[in-house]
């Protein structure tokens, strides 16, 4: 190692440049590959329902100021879930207000004793259900049972005028935050304005996303509350054959038409409306990748270009060193370890910037902290590099034959 | 002597071709990267109205109760019904327009036509001349239209299209929400981004496909919501169902304002206009007014997105690994032309005469990278295209980028060169001659 240090003595500034080039791109590859990571954790996470066999449709009847009396909208949605249940492949049909990963969303304060409002969960997401909605989504329950028929109520999110149902399911996560270590079947929390109307959790979704993942609402905090229609942003989700999806989708339109011609219809294949959730993140990983590529080839043409430049200068050196009983092997290994040595130096540096990189990420972006044992991947990605950069040349040097050293160069 | 450095530049590139071609190929990805995100970032904090920003100004009071949760010193952005009445007949700017907007259902005026969904913008007569608006046909409805309620619309180019197959369609008709509506103008199409009057729903995307006089609206039999609402107190969709709901902003409202002195009247009006407000017992806070220029307005909403923020960081890194990779690459080849500078030096060359020609060189370099580095900016905004964000559609690079490409590809090089060049200018000619 230490004649490999005093040589390198020799040519400080280019080292420095090279273990700076190699500590830059540690520190923005190693954040680069920490946030692809984190986005696809992001966009691999289930959802808690049958995502292979849904299809959702969402209307809106052409309002023109008339407001719609009851009794003729719930003649419709009756129509509609008829029209629908006929249709080749669906297996059942159900109304719900909010999908996950669907967008949007209504989220609501839940009291834990009445009308305390120091004593409460905000941003708790509020899924409503018509009869069916567990059994068509496929949301499965943990503990406790699905809801029975007399609990259903005509309680809506927006301007409510009925009170909330007095039966609720709720998450895991959900149950935690409210009793942490407790038992949550039986337990009763509060909904309206002032947390007066108390509801009762007959059971416990093991799962189910969010319709937005983000830092008020969370991931999958949420609660199902048993309505007998949804008006408020009301959707029709389907459960239908796999294979039938497409051509359920496109039905649907012409169904509903058939039940009232003047609205809008958008039917959407709900493995599309995943994909589509996470766009934006699909987008960036590529990014990423593409910037991850491009500062690699980089740091390895830049390397290429040094140490051809470092192997013609020595020629005569290595000549000699041949003629006095050097190997091949020992000129390549020289090479080698030189590159490993600098690169090092880089990757120590590189590691430091990569932790300063993150931090400055983490308080200007919102990203999670790295990990400290996240930063041996970007090492290694470089060694390898360096390593794999430096092998043309340093088999180059390695035939250079000894009788240069007998030649004035 | 330039043209012979570049002689000699041309040469020494030449020689060692792969040392060359790898330093234009960093300078390239780096110029490729950061002028992808330049061209990006130029697009999105353009003026969206070059030429008339300068009038242009967002008046807000605040009508909040003094104890709001969680409120900050900031007023609402947009006007409660009540205020952007009272502040659309205070009539002291030259020019000034209420709106907002929704979709409306439209049909042909033709019996069985079917309805269709279409966007809107509900304002008053000065929006056009204000905003410099460009209309095909027609002409912008007047105020008398505005104060009688007039059922008058004006057109997009598309909608037109769409409707009555193009041409001029000035006085025909319309049912838009149940009411005939008779078409006053046709504008060309007209889409300032940012989509500055209104960043209610995004500051990029589509334009409105039709425009209203303002009371005309409110008074159509529909309910799709006026625009995104902003409200305060015990129920939030107060205003869902009644607009002039008291605790409830959704108006936007701007002025156009010729002088300093009128900006500085208006700016008192708002004041007095609050304190008014405050006697009458309708504002709790003291006077809290803003009179915004437009690109002040844009630059205090943040419109840029945060991921293009961070997107132009990264391409920033990359350009900076280029050129330290460039450095060193440069460091390598002026340094293999030790010999070479020797002689030159010995024949009588200075020092400075030794660093012009190595900068010559590197200057050489960077406009090469720089040509290279175009098409991979032009690649690169065709990615950003691709990507399902409403602000990506407008990315293109404009001349003034190339030029910018050019530059920055240069001084980048000059700036890598810099040290390197030094450091060739310092070769001591007789070692090198020595050794010969």
């Amino acid at each position: 190692m230490l004649p490999i240090v005093s040589a390198l003595k020799h040519h400080k500034t280019t080292v420095v440049l090279v273990a700076l080039e190699i500590a830059l791109t540690c520190a923005i590859v190693t954040n680069a590959l920490f946030l692809i990571r984190d986005r696809l954790a992001f966009m691999h996470m289930t959802t808690g329902v049958a995502d292979n066999e849904l299809v959702w449709v969402r209307t809106q009847t052409l309002d023109l100021g008339q407001e719609a009396d009851k009794d003729s909208h719930a003649g419709v949605v009756a129509a509609d879930l008829a029209a629908l249940r006929g249709l080749p492949g669906v297996e059942s049909v159900a109304m719900t207000n909010a999908l996950p990963l669907g967008g949007s969303y209504s989220s609501t304060v839940v009291y834990r004793r009445p009308g305390d409002k120091s004593d409460s969960l905000s941003n708790v997401v509020e899924y409503l259900g018509s009869p069916g909605m567990l059994r068509t989504l496929g949301i499965s329950l943990s503990e406790g049972r699905d809801f029975q028929p007399r609990e259903y109520s005509d309680y809506q999110t927006f301007g409510q005028k009925s009170p909330p149902p007095t039966a609720v399911i709720v998450t895991r996560s959900f149950a935690q935050q409210m009793w942490p270590g407790e038992d949550p079947l039986g337990k009763p929390i509060y909904l309206g304005e002032q947390g007066e109307h108390a509801t009762y959790v007959v059971g416990v979704a093991g799962h189910l996303l969010n319709p937005a993942i983000n830092k008020y609402q969370g991931i999958d905090r949420g609660m199902i509350l048993p309505v007998r229609q949804v008006r408020d942003n009301s959707a029709y989700v389907l459960r239908v054959r796999p294979d039938a999806r497409a051509s359920v989708a496109r039905a649907i339109p012409g169904a509903l038409q058939q039940v009232d011609p003047a609205r809008k219809i958008e039917a959407h294949v709900y493995t599309d409306t995943i994909a589509q959730y996470f766009q934006g993140d699909r987008a960036m990983v590529w990014l990423l990748l593409v910037v991850i590529g491009c500062l690699l080839t980089l740091t390895a043409l830049g390397v290429v270009g040094l140490s051809s430049f470092w192997v013609q200068q020595r020629t005569r050196t290595i000549g000699i060193r041949r003629a006095i009983g050097a190997t091949r092997h020992d000129i390549l290994r020289y090479f080698l370890a030189e590159n490993f040595l600098i690169v090092s130096l880089g990757i120590v540096a590189g590691s430091a910037g990569a932790v300063g990189l993150n931090l400055w990420l983490m308080h200007h972006y919102e990203l999670h902290r790295m990990p400290l044992s996240w930063l041996p991947i970007g090492a290694l990605v470089l060694w390898l590099l360096g390593q794999l950069a430096v092998l043309g040349p340093a088999l180059r040097a390695a035939a250079v034959p000894p009788v240069v050293a007998t030649r004035s160069v | 002597m330039f043209g012979y450095y570049l002689d000699l530049a041309l040469r020494s590139l030449r020689r060692h071709m792969v040392l060359g071609v790898l330093m234009m190929l960093a300078i390239a990805l780096g110029i490729g990267a950061s002028v992808t995100m330049l061209a990006v970032l130029h697009n999105l904090s353009g003026n969206p109205l070059p030429g008339r920003s300068d009038v242009l100004f967002h008046p807000q009071v605040d009508p909040r109760p003094e104890d709001l949760p969680g409120a900050k010193d900031e007023p609402p952005d947009d006007l409660a019904y009540v205020d952007a009445v009272n502040l659309y007949r205070l009539g002291i700017a030259p020019r000034r327009a209420v709106m907002s907007g929704n979709w409306l259902p439209v049909r042909k005026d033709a019996p069985d036509s079917p309805l269709a969904m279409y966007t809107d913008r509900a304002t008053t007569a000065d929006f056009f001349a204000m905003f410099g608006v460009p209309f095909l046909y027609g002409s912008a409805w007047s105020a008398q239209d505005d104060a009688g309620h007039a059922q008058v619309v004006v057109l997009s180019r598309a909608m037109n299209q769409q409707l009555f197959g193009g041409g001029d369609s000035v006085g025909k008709t319309l049912v838009i929400a149940t009411k005939t509506f008779r078409v006053a103008g046709v504008i060309d199409d007209w889409n300032p981004q940012p989509h500055f009057y209104d960043l209610n729903d995004g500051a990029f995307g589509k334009a409105e496909q039709m425009y209203l006089p303002f009371f005309t609206w409110l008074d159509l039999p529909q309910d799709y919501g006026y625009g995104p609402m902003d409200c305060w107190g015990n129920d939030p969709n107060a205003g869902a169902h009644d607009p002039k709901a008291k605790q409830c902003t959704w108006a936007q409202f701007w002025v156009q304002l010729d002088t300093p002195a009128q900006v500085a009247d208006y700016r008192a009006a708002l004041v007095q206009y609050s304190t008014q407000q405050h006697q009458l017992g309708r504002f709790q806070r003291a006077p809290n007014v803003r009179l915004r220029g437009l690109l002040d307005w844009l630059d205090h909403k943040h419109v840029i997105p945060v991921t293009v923020r961070m997107q132009t960081w990264i391409a920033f890194s990359v350009l900076l690994i280029c050129l330290v990779n460039t450095v060193g690459l440069m460091v390598a080849k002026f340094l293999r032309k030790a010999g070479e500078i020797g002689v030159r030096r010995a024949l009588g060359a200075s020092r400075r005469d030794v660093f012009a020609q190595c900068l010559v060189e590197a200057g050489v370099v960077g406009v090469a990278g720089g040509l290279l580095g175009l098409p991979l900016a032009w690649l690169g905004l065709w990615m950003v295209r691709q990507q399902p964000v409403n602000f990506a559609a407008s990315a293109h690079l404009d001349p003034s980028m190339l030029g910018v490409a050019l530059a920055l590809a240069v001084l980048s090089a000059l700036g890598a060169g810099l040290w390197p060049a030094w450091r060739a200018s310092r070769v001591a000619p007789a070692l090198q001659v020595k050794s010969l």
